[in-house]
């Protein structure tokens, strides 16, 4: 027992974790690849044309999956910032700071494809809507997080002022979920609940399901390829990176 | 007496109050910074100038319509409140930190949140109640009736200490960081948004004959969150910036 602890916690070092991730990549895009083939298929060529909307509301299969990852991405960065912030372990800033990026491009394909869905289902790209602008304040939320990590010159402070600005933003996400409750405007209700039965047909739901996975396949691999960039980047003076295959090319 | 030996005086008193009761520490801090402002009443005043042009600015843009106004006139005093409160939160950390003063009170045995509190009640009297204050006259401007204006001035009472408190942890935040005035907004202006929301909804829900009381409900509950983690949120990025 006390071994694997061992192990678990020698991950969280940048100098051990940097060739692991080098391995995890591909596994994650073969994946991404697998999930998106099968996801877009049941999608597009199982999912029957809905009753109401035609063949326009297919294009949840890309916009609900971005608007989860956006959430769930926010909720997972602001926790490793905050795992950051109190155990000082460098790593999970990093983690943090790589999965910024991909969550405010989550919430911008979230924001454009809703549009693209509302216009001929609403008859217009953008209404004043609850969720919609909590989006939108998400992606500000996103982009805030990024630029003060910018603004900081000495990277282990800038991990920590973005730490509190990200638990800070985490009280927003809560409102996003529960607005569709508080403000009843336009926007449906969520069409996936877990107390009663879905109310869309099995394929509709798994292939939104599968492109799920997906998008989150995808955004781990992502969120790796930067963290493995931000590692190189912070750890340049150390020996391990100078001794790299790659560092000597 | 001038300003500097003032601000030693007060940082003597929390110094000495930290070993009494921790709420002296609070208002001595407080009557430090009114103080202070009052020292320098041109600041206070070009945020309140700033509020009343720019909310006179909207109908020579708009047109002079009254039913247009009256619909617009919530919403634009808001956003008017909302900017005029973001012009002096840089300045709340800002000169303390300059001069070591903000170091000390790091250091003093006082709890930090309460010095902090202090600070963010003295912004909220000089750039907020005066906003609160003044909203219900430039609401005449556009022709909001006598029941709209109550209930957006004790919209405002509610909101504006909410800004005050989210505009702090910016501020501390973006303390000594370059380009900290156009980042602050950045940061802070997203999070204004739900105040925003409520409190320029409880004028439109007034209006429709639905009743205020929900949005103000809101409004307050933001407060008691704001209230409660923002004193923490604050200190802590206070002594990230102080690292």
């Amino acid at each position: 027992m006390s071994h694997r602890l061992i192990n678990w916690f020698k991950l969280s070092s940048p100098y051990s974790f940097f060739p692991v991730a080098g391995r995890l990549i591909p596994w994650f895009w073969a994946l991404t690849v697998l999930f998106g083939i099968a996801g877009l298929y049941v999608g597009f060529f199982i999912a029957p044309t809905d009753a109401t909307q035609g063949d326009s509301y297919r294009i949840i299969f890309l916009h609900v999956p971005a608007s989860w990852m956006s959430m769930f991405i926010y909720i997972v960065m602001a926790f490793w910032a905050g795992m950051g912030m109190a155990f000082n372990t460098r790593l999970s800033s990093m983690w943090a700071l790589s999965l910024a990026p991909t969550g405010a491009l989550m919430a911008f394909l979230s924001l454009w494809t809703g549009a693209l869905w509302g216009k001929p289902t609403w008859g217009a790209w953008w209404v004043w809507d609850a969720r919609l602008t909590s989006e939108l304040i998400l992606l500000f939320l996103y982009l805030g997080f990024m630029a003060l990590h910018a603004a900081i010159d000495e990277p282990r402070r800038a991990d920590r002022a973005a730490a509190v600005l990200a638990l800070v933003g985490v009280v927003n996400v809560p409102i996003i979920y529960f607005s569709v409750k508080w403000w009843n405007t336009l926007h449906q209700g969520s069409t996936i609940s877990m107390t009663k039965a879905p109310s869309m047909a099995q394929t509709m739901l798994w292939g939104m399901l599968l492109m799920a996975l997906c998008f989150w396949m995808y955004s781990i691999v992502a969120a790796l390829i930067r963290l493995r960039a931000i590692i190189l980047e912070r750890e340049a003076h150390t020996d391990w990176v100078l001794r790299l295959p790659e560092a000597a090319a | 007496m001038s300003i500097a030996t003032q601000g030693e005086g007060a940082i003597g008193a929390v110094r000495r109050s930290g070993e009494g009761f921790s709420m002296t520490a609070l208002t001595s801090v407080l009557r430090r910074d009114l103080l202070l402002a009052m020292r320098r009443k041109a600041e206070v005043l070009t945020a309140l100038f700033f509020f009343l042009i720019v909310s006179s600015l909207f109908p020579l843009g708009i047109g002079p319509e009254p039913a247009l106004l009256r619909k617009i006139g919530p919403g634009v005093l808001w956003v008017g409140a909302l900017l005029a409160t973001m012009l002096g939160l840089q300045r709340m950390f800002y000169s303390d930190h300059l001069d070591g003063t903000l170091e000390q009170m790091v250091l003093s045995s006082a709890p930090l949140p309460l010095l902090v509190m202090g600070k963010i009640i003295a912004h909220w009297l000089v750039s907020g109640l005066p906003v609160v204050i003044l909203a219900p006259i430039l609401g005449l401007q556009f022709d909001l009736d006598p029941g709209a204006l109550w209930i957006l001035a004790l919209g405002l009472l509610i909101g504006t200490p909410v800004l005050s408190l989210i505009g702090a942890v910016g501020a501390a935040l973006t303390l000594g960081v370059r380009g900290g005035g156009a980042l602050l907004s950045l940061l802070v202006l997203p999070l204004y948004i739900p105040t925003l929301i409520f409190g320029a909804g409880a004028v439109q829900a007034h209006l429709s004959g639905q009743g205020a009381g929900g949005h103000l409900s809101l409004l307050g509950a933001l407060l008691a969150l704001a209230l409660f983690f923002v004193p923490w949120a604050t200190t802590a990025a206070l002594r990230i910036s102080l690292e």
